[in-house]
C-alpha cells in the first residue's frame, strides 16, 4: 500500500505545487471527501461485502500470506475499480459483516483514512477523526489484547501513515491565513489532536511496551529469534506489538528529522543495526525511509562518509532491483526518494569528495544526473551556492512546526518557517566550507609546498591560509556522538613550522581478502585436478 | 583526541542522576521543563555538560515556545560552543526559531561559533572580549576555547610557531611561558629553537597530524570471510 509521502511536486516548498492534499480555500474547504455527489457511505458493493468478510477470517485464522495478498493487491484494485475519487463505504455500513468486531473495524477505519488521503483532501474533521482512530488502534495494541499476526508491510504502512498524517496535519495547521472560523474554533477545540508530545508518546509506547530493543539484545546473543523469522511468531503468539514497535524506532527517527532534531533522530535508530540487514530491508518503504533519513541526519552533522556509504548502498539496491517493484502501489515514492538520495549524495560528495566510497553504476547514474551541476558546485561563486540551495530545497524532509498556532489576528501562515531556518543553517556551512574545494586542488597537485607560496597562488595572505588550513582539518574530521574523531579527508597534509606536507590518501589494496580468493580458487583448481584420471 | 562529557563531580552527581533518569523513563515529558532549565545552570556552575539533556529541553521549548527562557537558551549555546569540536552548536541551532536566533546575545553567539568553525581564533577573541557579558557567565569557557583550538591546531601542525600558538589560544608572554612549561611537563610537547626566529612547538603526535601512524584498517578480515576457507585448512 502506498505510503503517499510527500504531497508535493519536484519544486520542494512551491506553495502552489500540492495544493492536491493540503488545499484550503476559503470557499469551501469542507465541500470536499465524504460529501461528492454520487457517494453513499453506507452502500457497500458485493466485492466490498467479500473483501472484509474474507479479510476478516483471513485474519481470525492469521493466514498472513493471504491477509498480505488481500491487503496488497484486492484493495487496490478494488480501490482503482469502484473508490477512484470516492471513499470506500464508511466502517458502520461494513462493521455487520465482519461480526462487528471491534479490531477489525479499526483496522479497516485505517485503510479507510489512508485511501482518502492518498485520494481526496482530508477536511479538517476528517484529520481529527483519523487521529481519534490511529489513538484506539495503539490503544487495544499497547493494551496487549491484539493476537492477530498482519503482515510487515501493513505494519510498516501504519507507522508510515501516521507520522505523515502528523506532518500533514501541522503543514495544514501552519497555513492559517485562510482558515474559516469554523476550521480555527475546530482546532481550538481539538487541541489534543495530532498534538506532537502525543505523536511521540505513541511511537515512544510502542517501542518500550514492545520491548522490542531488549528483544534485539538479546537476539544478538542468540536468546531470541526475531530478525530470522522477518517478525513474526510462530509460536502462536502476535507480532503486532513487536513489529509496530520496531518499526516506531524509523517513525521516531523520521519524527525527529521533520523536527530538525538529527541527533535525537540517530540516536532512536540507534538499536536498528543498520550495517546489516534486518526487518527494516523486508519492507522497501522502512528501508528507504530509514536510509533516507539516516543519510540526512549525517549530512547535517557533518559526517558525510557515514551519509556516502548507506545511500551508496541503497542506490545500488534500488537500481538493481526496482523492477521487483513496478506493480507496487509505492514504486512512484520509490522513484521519487531515489532521485532525492542522488541528489544529497550530490551535496555529500561536493563537501567530501570521497569518490572511491561510491560504486561503479551509483557512480555513472550521479554522473548522468548530477555530473554538470557538481562542477559548478566547486566553484565559489553565486550560482554554486545556487545549487546547494536548489538540491537541499528538492531532497530534504518536509520540515514541520510544532507548536500550535496563534489565533490572535493576524493570521499569518508559517507552513515554511522550520524549511526556512534548516535551509538557511545548512547554506551557512556550505559557505563555511566554500573556500576549502580550492585548497584541496593545490594540495592535490603537490607533494610539499610552502605557505608562502600556496598564499600567493590562493592570493590569500599567509596568516588568512593558516586559518583557510585549518578550517580544513576541522570540517573534514567529524565527530560522532561518542566524541570519537575520524577523518573523511581524501587528500590530506600536516604542516611543520611553515611548509606543507601533502598525504594522498590512497586506496587501500585489500590483500586478506586477495589472499582469501586465491585460497578458495587454488582448492578448486587442486579438487579438479584431483578427478582428473590419468591414463 | 576524545572528549569529556557528562563528568559530573560528586557533589552535583544527584542532579545529573535525576535528570538523566527523567529522560530515561520519558523523554517527551513537558512536565521536566523547569528541572532541565535547572539542570542546565547546574551544568554552567559545575562545568559539566550533557548534550541530550539540553536537546530535549529546546525540543520542549520547539513545542510550546512560550515557555522558553532566552536567558537559558544563551547559556546551552555557550555551553555548546565549549563542546567543540563536536557539532553541538548547530545541533542547538537547528531547534531553536529564526526570530529568536535574531536578537542580539544570540548573533553574537553565531558569529563567534563562525570563527571558531573558520578558525579565525584571532578575531575570535577579539569578539569574544567585547561580549563579556554573555560568555563569561559560564565559567572554564576560556579554557574549553582553548582547548578546541589546541585541538585543530594538533590535527594541522606537527611543528607550530610559537607566535601562532599565541595567537590561537589568546595568550602570551610569561604567561604563555608558563601555559607551555606546563604542556611540555603533562601534555609531550616539545621546544625547539626555529631557525632564527623565535620558538617552535613540536605537538604530540597523532594519526592526523602524522598520516602514517594511521592503521590501514582496510586489511583487517572479518571473521565471517575467514570461515569461508575453514573446511580447506580443516
Amino acid at each position: 500500500m502506498a505510503a503517499y509521502d510527500y504531497e508535493d511536486g519536484p519544486s520542494g516548498y512551491d506553495e502552489s505545487s500540492g495544493s492536491h492534499r493540503n488545499s484550503s480555500s476559503a470557499s469551501a474547504p469542507q465541500s470536499t471527501a465524504g460529501q461528492d455527489l454520487g457517494y453513499n457511505p453506507s452502500f457497500v458493493p458485493d466485492s466490498v461485502k467479500f473483501f472484509v468478510v474474507h479479510l476478516y477470517r483471513h485474519i481470525r485464522e492469521k493466514n498472513v500470506y493471504e491477509i498480505h495478498q488481500m491487503y496488497e493487491t484486492s484493495f487496490q484494485t478494488l480501490s482503482e475499480r469502484l473508490f477512484k475519487d470516492t471513499p470506500w463505504p464508511s466502517v458502520d455500513a461494513v462493521a455487520s459483516y465482519v461480526d462487528n468486531d471491534h479490531v477489525f473495524c479499526l483496522l479497516y477505519r485505517e485503510m479507510w483514512f489512508r485511501h482518502l488521503y492518498a485520494r481526496l483532501t482530508p477536511t479538517l474533521k476528517q484529520r481529527i477523526d483519523s487521529w481519534d482512530n490511529y489513538i484506539s488502534l495503539f490503544q487495544v495494541v499497547l493494551h496487549g489484547v491484539v493476537n492477530m499476526q498482519l503482515p510487515n508491510q501493513w505494519l510498516w504502512d501504519m507507522v508510515d501513515e501516521f507520522v505523515y498524517q502528523f506532518q500533514s496535519f501541522c503543514q495544514y495547521r501552519a497555513k492559517m491565513k485562510n482558515k474559516t472560523e469554523q476550521e480555527i474554533s475546530l482546532l481550538r477545540q481539538f487541541d489534543q489532536a495530532w498534538n506532537v508530545y502525543g505523536v511521540l508518546n505513541f511511537l515512544q509506547a510502542l517501542v518500550e511496551k514492545s520491548m522490542i530493543i531488549q528483544i534485539l539484545e538479546r537476539e544478538k546473543e542468540g536468546l531470541e529469534q526475531f530478525t530470522s523469522t522477518d517478525g513474526y511468531d510462530y509460536n502462536g503468539g502476535s507480532n503486532v506489538l513487536k513489529v509496530l514497535g520496531y518499526f516506531s524506532m524509523v517513525g521516531l527517527l523520521r519524527v525527529h528529522c521533520l523536527l530538525g532534531d538529527y541527533h535525537t533522530g540517530l540516536k532512536r535508530l540507534l538499536p536498528i543495526d543498520i550495517s546489516q540487514q534486518g526487518v527494516y530491508t523486508i519492507v522497501i518503504g522502512s528501508h528507504i525511509t530509514a536510509i533516507y533519513h539516516y543519510g540526512f541526519a549525517n549530512l547535517m552533522l557533518r559526517r558525510y562518509t557515514d551519509a556516502i556509504r548507506e545511500f551508496n548502498k541503497i542506490l545500488l539496491y534500488i537500481y538493481k532491483y526496482k523492477q521487483l517493484f513496478q506493480k507496487s502501489p509505492q514504486y512512484e515514492q520509490i522513484l521519487k526518494k531515489n532521485e532525492q538520495m542522488y541528489a544529497l549524495l550530490a551535496i555529500c560528495l561536493s563537501l567530501c569528495p570521497q569518490v572511491k566510497l561510491v560504486e561503479e553504476t551509483v557512480n555513472s547514474q550521479l554522473r548522468e544526473k548530477y555530473g554538470e551541476k557538481m562542477i559548478r558546485m566547486q566553484r565559489y561563486d553565486d550560482e554554486a551556492f545556487a545549487i546547494y540551495d536548489e538540491l537541499f530545497s528538492y531532497a530534504c524532509p518536509k520540515f514541520i512546526t510544532p507548536s500550535a498556532p496563534s489565533f490572535e489576528e493576524p493570521l499569518v501562515n508559517y507552513n515554511q518557517d522550520a524549511y526556512r531556518l534548516q535551509l538557511k543553517l545548512f547554506l551557512y556551512e556550505v559557505k563555511q566550507q566554500q573556500l576549502l574545494s580550492g585548497v584541496r586542488t593545490f594540495l592535490k597537485v603537490y607533494s610539499t609546498i610552502s605557505l608562502g607560496k600556496l598564499a600567493s597562488y590562493m592570493e590569500v595572505d599567509e596568516p588568512t591560509l593558516r586559518t583557510i588550513l585549518m578550517t580544513y582539518k576541522h570540517k573534514t574530521h567529524a565527530v560522532d556522538s561518542d566524541g570519537k574523531i575520524t577523518s573523511n579527508a581524501d587528500v590530506d597534509f600536516y604542516i611543520d613550522d611553515d611548509m606543507i606536507y601533502v598525504v594522498e590518501s590512497k586506496p587501500a589494496k585489500k590483500y586478506g581478502d586477495y589472499f582469501l580468493r586465491q585460497i578458495v580458487k587454488l582448492e578448486g583448481v587442486i579438487n579438479d585436478m584431483d578427478r582428473v584420471k590419468l591414463e | 583526541m576524545g572528549r569529556d562529557r557528562d563528568v559530573a563531580p560528586v557533589p552535583q552527581q544527584q542532579v545529573a542522576q535525576m535528570v538523566e533518569q527523567l529522560l530515561a523513563v520519558n523523554p517527551y515529558n513537558p512536565e521536566i521543563l523547569s528541572e532541565l532549565e535547572n539542570y542546565v545552570n547546574e551544568q554552567v556552575s559545575s562545568q559539566t555538560y550533557s548534550l541530550d539533556a539540553n536537546l530535549c529541553l529546546l525540543r520542549l521549548y520547539q513545542f510550546e515556545p512560550e515557555r522558553m527562557s532566552t536567558q537559558i537558551v544563551a547559556r546551552i549555546l555557550v555551553k555548546a560552543l565549549m563542546a567543540m569540536p563536536a557539532p553541538d552548536f548547530s545541533l542547538c541551532l537547528f531547534l531553536i526559531p529564526e526570530r529568536v536566533q535574531m536578537e542580539e546575545q544570540f548573533k553574537t553567539l553565531i558569529v563567534l561559533s563562525h570563527y571558531l568553525e573558520t578558525g579565525r581564533f584571532c578575531q575570535f577573541w577579539d569578539e569574544a572580549a567585547k561580549s563579556r557579558h554573555i560568555v563569561e557567565v559560564v565559567p572554564g569557557f576560556e579554557q574549553a576555547i582553548q582547548a578546541y583550538a589546541i585541538h585543530v591546531l594538533s590535527l594541522t601542525y606537527q611543528k607550530i610557531p610559537r607566535s601562532v600558538l599565541a595567537e590561537a589560544i589568546n595568550i602570551e608572554g610569561l604567561t604563555l611561558d608558563k601555559f607551555l612549561e606546563q604542556h611540555v611537563a603533562n601534555s609531550g610537547w616539545i621546544l625547539e629553537k626555529g631557525h632564527g626566529r623565535g620558538q617552535l612547538i613540536v605537538l604530540p603526535r597523532n594519526v592526523f597530524n602524522h598520516p602514517e601512524l594511521k592503521k590501514n584498517s582496510a586489511d583487517d578480515i572479518p571473521l565471517e570471510h575467514v570461515t569461508r576457507i575453514f573446511p580447506i585448512l580443516g
